[in-house]
C-alpha cells in the first residue's frame, strides 16, 4: 500500500472544501435544544402522564373537596387548585431519561468528540423542557377555563402565570440531569420525581397556610413551594401582588441554584477528562 | 517536513493503580492507515480516547492535526473524526437527520451539510436507509452509518475503534472497503485500533502492536513479519506434549518450537527443507498428526513472538475471565 494517494473528483464538487468550524455558544445551544425538541413527539410517553396526571388531580380534587372547602374556608377552589395542577404538570418534565439513553448507547461520548460546548450539552436540554412545560400547562389551563377560573389579572397574568410556572419546572428538572449525569441509571432518573413530593404536599396544596396545622405550617414556611403557589394563586384570585410575585421567583431562584448547581457539577464531572 | 497527524510521546494513562497505558510514542504521517493491534484490555481505545480529547493523558504528550491533545482539545476536536468502539449512534433519529446533526454540530451550514452528505453517502454505503429511523438499522449498516458520521465534517484524521468488532464477514469487508476508499481517494489520515490481525493486514500501511499498555512492535505488516524471518512448520497433533516439543527441537533446522491446545509450531529458516525431518520425527513418537502445514508467518505469529500468548487465544481467555 502507498501513501502517496491522488484525488479522483474535484475537490470543490465533492464538498472538500468544506470543513468544521468554531461556532458560537448560542449556535451550540440551538443545535443541541433542536434535537431534543425533535425527539419530543418521538417520546410521547414521556408527556402523557404529564398531561394526563395534573388533569385527574385537578377535577378529582375539586369534585371531592370544592362544597367541604367552600363551607370551611370561603375559598373559590377552582382557582386555588389551578396553580397545584400546573405546577403538577410541569415538574419533574425534562429530557434526563433521554440523556441517560444517550450516555449509555455511546452517543453523549460521541457529542463529547464535537467541538459543541459541554455546557449547551445540558443548557440545550432545558431550552427544549422550557418549550415543552410551556405546552404542557395549556391543557390544564383550557381544564381551568372549562370549570369557571377567572384571572383576575387578564391575559398578562394569564403570561406571567405561565412563565413563573415553567420556570419552576425548568429549575426542578436540575435535579433529574444532575442524577442523569451522576449516575447514567435510567432507574434513578425516574425516582427523581420522589424529591417532588415533600415539595408538593407539605405545603398549602389543598389548604391556605393558617389552615395548616402546628408542624405542616413550620414545614410549609420553608418550603419554597409554598411561595411559588402563593405567587400564582395571587395571579388567578387576588390580583397584581408585587410582593408575592417576588416571594416566589426568590423561591423558584433558590430551587434553581441548588438543582441547577447540582446538575452542572454532575456535567463536569461526566466530561471531566481527568 | 510537515507535522506527523498524531504524535505521541511518552503518553500514560492511569486508572488509580493501574497503568491502561505506559508511556506509548507514536508518529503516524499524514495519509496514513495505522493499524493499532492488541487483545481486549490491551490499552488500545484508552489511546484513543486520549487522541480523542475524552481522556486527559497522565503523563506525556500528544497532539493530533498539529494541536495538542490537553491544551487544545476544542483545535483537535475540529479536525478529527471519530467512530468510537461501539456505534455512537442515537435510534430515535433517521441516518439523514442524525448525519444533518453531526454537520450542524461542526457549524457546517444548510447548503454545506448537503453537498457533504451528497459526498459522505457516495463514499458509505447506507442506501435507501438514510431515511429510516437508525433504530432499524442492522449492525453493518449502524457501524457504516457511525463512520459517516466521523465524515460529515471533512476531518483531517479518523479515529475508528474497533470499526468491525461484531460485525459479520460480508459487513466487515464492506466497512474496509469505505476505509480504504476514504484513505487512497481523500489521502485522510486513518487511526485504526483492532483486534483482527487480517484488519490490520489488510488495511494498515503500519502496525503498531501494544500489549499491557505498552508497544512491543511497530512496522509495515510485511516488517512485521519479516522480523521472525522464519517459515512456519505447523503440526496438529494428537497428544502432544513437552516431550514431543523436545524431540522436534532435535530436528536439523529447527529454531524453536511451541505447543498449544495440540498445535505444534516449529519454526525453520527453509521450511520445505524440513518438512520432512518433522514428519519422520513425528511418526518415530508415534503420534496421531491430523495436518502438517507449511506457511510464511502471520501478525499473529509476530504476537506470539513478542507476547507469548496468540491474540485470539488472550481474547478468549479474558472472555472467560469475565463470564
Amino acid at each position: 500500500m502507498t501513501t502517496a494517494r491522488t484525488a479522483t473528483r474535484s475537490a470543490t464538487e465533492a464538498g472538500d472544501d468544506i470543513h468544521g468550524r468554531e461556532t458560537g455558544f448560542l449556535w451550540d445551544l440551538i443545535v443541541v435544544a433542536g434535537r431534543a425538541l425533535r425527539q419530543i413527539p418521538r417520546d410521547p410517553e414521556s408527556m402523557i402522564p404529564a398531561l394526563i396526571v395534573p388533569v385527574f388531580f385537578f377535577t378529582v380534587n375539586l369534585g371531592s373537596l370544592q362544597k367541604v372547602t367552600r363551607q370551611a374556608a370561603g375559598i373559590d377552589l377552582k382557582a386555588f387548585l389551578l396553580p397545584v395542577a400546573i405546577v403538577f404538570a410541569v415538574t419533574g418534565i425534562s429530557r434526563a431519561s433521554s440523556l441517560v439513553t444517550d450516555i449509555q448507547g455511546g452517543y453523549f461520548d460521541r457529542l463529547c468528540v464535537t467541538p459543541v460546548r459541554r455546557l449547551a450539552l445540558l443548557l440545550g436540554l432545558m431550552v427544549a423542557d422550557f418549550t415543552l412545560v410551556v405546552a404542557l400547562t395549556i391543557p390544564v389551563l383550557i381544564v381551568g377555563f372549562a370549570v369557571g377560573v377567572n384571572f383576575v389579572t387578564g391575559v398578562a397574568g394569564l403570561i406571567v402565570f405561565v412563565l413563573v410556572a415553567a420556570l419552576w419546572g425548568l429549575v426542578f428538572t436540575g435535579f433529574p440531569y444532575a442524577i442523569a449525569l451522576k449516575t447514567g441509571n435510567p432507574a434513578a432518573v425516574n425516582s427523581s420525581f420522589v424529591l417532588f413530593f415533600p415539595l408538593a404536599f407539605l405545603t398549602t396544596t389543598f389548604v391556605p397556610k393558617q389552615a395548616l396545622s402546628g408542624w405542616l405550617s413550620t414545614i410549609a414556611t420553608y418550603n419554597p413551594v409554598t411561595y411559588l403557589l402563593a405567587g400564582l394563586r395571587s395571579l388567578t384570585s387576588s390580583g397584581w401582588d408585587g410582593t408575592a410575585l417576588f416571594q416566589a421567583l426568590v423561591a423558584v431562584a433558590a430551587v434553581g441554584v441548588l438543582s441547577i448547581g447540582l446538575a452542572l457539577a454532575a456535567l463536569r464531572g461526566r466530561v471531566r477528562r481527568g | 517536513m510537515a507535522e506527523p497527524a498524531v504524535l505521541a510521546e511518552k503518553i500514560e494513562r492511569r486508572f488509580d493503580s493501574v497503568l491502561a497505558v505506559a508511556g506509548v510514542d507514536l508518529s503516524v504521517p499524514e495519509g496514513q492507515i495505522y493499524g493499532f493491534l492488541g487483545p481486549n484490555g490491551a490499552g488500545k481505545s484508552t489511546l484513543v480516547r486520549m487522541l480523542c480529547t475524552l481522556l486527559l493523558p497522565t503523563a506525556g504528550s500528544a497532539r493530533v492535526a498539529g494541536y495538542d491533545v490537553a491544551s487544545e482539545p476544542q483545535a483537535v476536536r475540529l479536525r478529527i473524526g471519530v467512530a468510537l468502539q461501539e456505534a455512537a449512534l442515537d435510534d430515535r433519529q433517521t441516518g439523514r437527520e442524525l448525519l444533518r446533526l453531526q454537520g450542524r454540530l461542526y457549524g457546517l451550514h444548510t447548503s454545506e451539510i448537503d453537498r457533504r452528505l451528497d459526498d459522505v453517502l457516495q463514499m458509505v454505503d447506507i442506501g435507501d436507509a438514510i431515511d429510516r429511523r437508525v433504530a432499524t438499522y442492522s449492525g453493518g449498516m449502524k457501524r457504516r452509518l457511525d463512520v459517516a458520521a466521523a465524515l460529515v465534517h471533512n476531518p483531517e484524521v479518523i479515529f475508528l475503534d474497533e470499526p468491525t468488532t461484531g460485525l459479520d464477514p460480508a459487513s466487515r469487508v464492506a466497512v474496509w472497503r469505505e476505509v480504504r476508499k476514504l484513505n487512497v481517494e481523500r489521502g485522510t489520515t486513518i487511526f485504526l485500533t483492532t483486534q483482527y490481525l487480517e484488519e490490520a493486514d489488510e488495511l494498515a500501511d503500519r502496525v503498531g502492536i501494544i500489549a499491557d499498555g505498552r508497544i512491543v512492535a511497530e512496522g509495515t505488516p510485511d516488517e512485521l513479519k519479516r522480523s521472525i524471518g522464519d517459515d512456519l512448520i505447523v503440526a496438529r497433533v494428537e497428544g502432544a506434549d513437552r516431550q514431543v516439543a523436545e524431540a522436534l527441537r532435535e530436528v536439523p533446522g529447527v529454531h524453536h518450537v511451541s505447543v498449544r491446545e495440540g498445535e505444534v509450531t516449529l519454526r525453520a529458516p527453509d521450511g520445505a527443507a524440513t518438512m520432512t525431518p518433522v514428519a519422520v520425527a513425528l511418526n518415530h513418537h508415534q503420534l496421531t498428526v491430523h495436518s502438517l502445514t507449511l506457511r510464511t508467518p502471520t501478525l499473529d505469529d509476530v504476537f506470539l513472538e513478542l507476547t507469548g500468548g496468540h491474540i485470539e487465544h488472550l481474547e478468549h481467555v479474558e472472555a472467560e475471565e469475565g463470564q
